[in-house]
């Protein structure tokens, strides 16, 4: 078992060394962070901007092999290196690192746990009325991507505020003026945070409920499950003991696998809503000409994905007795 | 992404409906072995396969109204521009920000853009950019898993390797990346379908290829080898038309797909760029007015909505159609 972990660890080192330099090389060829400075007014002689670009390895005058090695020899040592304009990589990534966290967490932890027990309820009610309108809501919602579902939220919460001549619902930011005190300041917070929450959850609920939903009609006709009632369970305790833990697992280790995710994944969530976090960033490096900062976003997404996926596994072999042998 | 969760969350479901496919066509070549022997054939009236997957499909009523919504859209979306009153790109100066009225059904843009002419326009594209997408990256995954599969060795462990490093790469980023760098040149439509094809296939070529491998044993996959065809000929002849199931939903899926990540990379301005239009451009455009002009937001929304809805509502009907062992049939035979 070791063994087989330790080779898996050591191809997913090679998988992500192999992705960022391929994404080194992407970028640095097609990103033009020289743009920046020429457009300036008045305009900088050339000596000086190459002068700026090299400090920060971003000149394109230099082969691009020779801007990887130095490049590379920094990341050895932990320094993802410079915006354009001197921004330091590191303490913007690591600002925005903890503004994802408090965006994603809450929304999509309900998002799974109510989707999960909706799609297990409605897998038991199968083309049931409630089971209908279930099964067709979400596919509705998940029809409808975030960049509209999260422009809507913000349009009802908007037309509430007037309606009520309230300023409850909170869309822009992660803060914004209060009265003083500890208590006013979270709630603050909670009344920022509160529509990407309900925009994120109910993401999570469509797509969660018709995974489980799914999973759980299998597992509700499989013969164990006929079993457990034959030799005397209730229909309810075999529902439970036996459909829903079996049904728990594939839903787990996508869950498992999406939320290293979650860390960049809200680009859009975070764009409609002003939040700083790390799916603008992905989104500003590129459309600011920053090599060094988008690939700095494509390893850190690469160490997400590598993560989830050894998270999943890890799960698969905790609720599953057949694989822990 | 959570973002593109859905996307990943139908390769899920699609990964749990593929042995059931599979024991589907193992059903099929169990009858096939025994030709006429059954006496029900004499007794019953038997349908052909295709037959039976269209009665179940049109018995599923929300799958239906689906294909008949996006048939809809697809009319609309090539016919609009011959009833639109303005093209797309038309400026109509002095109605700028104008709310829905005569001349202007859907109203106007800050610019003074005809926003009928403009949504009809985008759905255009993203008509285009999903049919394209889903026939490409269906095509490339159903090759590339089934070879992997079929032929083993160096061959699979080359495309699995190349499977998992582009999934370890951020598809989203990669291809803002090279629209970016493309700049001056322009967006333009078929870069966009190329780049997000070669980012759309692989979850797809994984479970062709391990429905492939529960078949490559099958007794006519072998006579064919022992009769002395090449294998790719086997491939395409003999291992692709079996998994057929799969690649169908596949491509219907993958048409949302593609649509979302058009829509997506437009918005942040990646993808299609201004003066030409795509639902995602009007959308980004609209949702920064959106309270205090709305209708900019509100009609290439309803499209994107309507669109993906009836893909994900055709794409459902299918797998229970297809599903051998749905319920949704009712009389089978």
């Amino acid at each position: 078992m070791a063994r087989f972990l330790a080779r898996r660890l050591l191809n997913y080192i090679v998988l992500l060394f192999v992705a960022v330099t391929a994404a080194y090389f992407l970028a640095a060829t097609q990103l033009h962070p020289r743009q920046l400075y020429e457009v300036s007014n008045p305009p900088i002689p050339v000596e000086s901007i190459n002068k700026s670009l090299d400090a920060y390895n971003l000149n394109d005058h230099e082969p691009v092999i020779d801007r990887y090695f130095d490049w590379l020899g920094d990341v050895v040592h932990g320094d993802w290196g410079r915006a354009p304009k001197g921004a330091s990589v590191n303490d913007e990534i690591s600002a925005r690192i903890w503004v994802s966290i408090r965006l994603v967490t809450i929304g999509s932890v309900l998002g799974v746990i109510i989707g999960v027990i909706l799609g297990a309820w409605t897998a038991t009610r199968q083309y049931r009325l409630s089971d209908r309108i279930t099964t067709f809501w979400s596919l509705i919602i998940i029809s409808t991507p975030v960049l509209v579902l999260a422009v809507v939220m913000k349009l009802l919460a908007t037309k509430f505020n007037q309606f009520f001549d309230s300023g409850f619902f909170e869309f822009t930011g992660e803060t914004g003026r209060h009265a003083p005190g500890r208590i006013n300041a979270w709630g603050d917070r909670f009344q920022h945070l509160l529509l990407p929450t309900i925009t994120l959850a109910f993401a999570g609920i469509a797509t969660y409920s018709r995974i489980q939903r799914n999973i759980m009609l299998d597992t509700l006709g499989a013969d164990y499950v006929r079993t457990a009632q034959a030799k005397g369970l209730t229909r309810r305790q075999a529902v439970f003991k036996h459909a829903l833990r079996t049904a728990l697992i594939p839903t787990g280790t996508y869950f498992a696998f999406t939320i290293a995710l979650l860390f960049i994944g809200a680009a859009i969530t975070e764009t409609i809503y002003s939040w700083r976090g790390m799916g603008v960033y992905g989104v500003s490096t590129i459309a600011g000409q920053d090599t060094n900062g988008v690939v700095a976003v494509v390893a850190f997404t690469g160490v997400c994905v590598l993560v989830g996926g050894f998270l999943s596994d890890v799960f698969v072999a905790i609720l599953d007795p057949r694989v822990r042998q | 992404m959570t973002e593109f969760v859905g996307a990943e969350a139908r390769l899920q479901s699609e990964m749990e409906s593929e042995s059931r496919l599979a024991a589907g066509d193992s059903e099929r070549s169990a009858q096939g072995a025994r030709p006429g022997g059954d006496d029900e054939s004499a007794a019953a009236k038997r349908l052909s396969r295709k037959r039976l997957i269209f009665r179940r499909f049109k018995r599923n009523r929300s799958a239906v109204v689906g294909l008949y919504i996006y048939g809809f859209l697809l009319v609309f979306a090539f016919a609009g521009t011959h009833i639109a009153k303005w093209s797309y790109s038309q400026i109509d100066r002095g109605e700028y920000l104008k709310s829905p009225s005569g001349s202007h059904w859907f109203g106007t843009t800050q610019a003074g853009r005809d926003l009928f002419a403009m949504t009809v326009h985008g759905l255009q594209k993203s008509m285009l950019i999903g049919l394209t997408v889903a026939v490409f990256s269906t095509t490339l995954a159903a090759i590339v898993g089934s070879f992997a599969a079929y032929f083993g060795g160096f061959i699979e462990r080359t495309s699995l390797w190349v499977i998992d490093l582009l999934l370890v790469l951020p598809s989203f980023l990669l291809i803002a990346i090279v629209m970016t760098g493309r700049g001056g040149r322009g967006g333009g439509v078929w870069p966009l379908i190329i780049l997000i094809t070669l980012f759309n296939w692989m979850l797809s070529a994984r479970v062709v290829r391990s429905l492939t491998q529960s078949i490559k044993d099958r007794d006519y996959v072998r006579a064919a080898k022992y009769m002395g065809v090449r294998g790719p000929t086997i491939v395409f002849r003999h291992i692709i038309p079996n998994i057929s199931s799969l690649l169908i939903i596949d491509a219907t899926l993958n048409v949302a797909a593609a649509v979302l990540a058009e829509t997506t990379l437009s918005f942040f301005g990646f993808g299609i760029q201004s003066p030409d239009t795509s639902l995602g451009t009007l959308i980004a455009d609209g949702q920064t007015k959106v309270t205090t002009f709305p209708w900019i937001f509100v009609a290439p929304s309803v499209f994107l909505v309507l669109m993906v809805a009836a893909i994900n509502f055709v794409g459902d009907g299918l797998r229970d159609a297809l599903d051998p062992s749905s319920l949704a049939g009712g009389k089978a035979a």
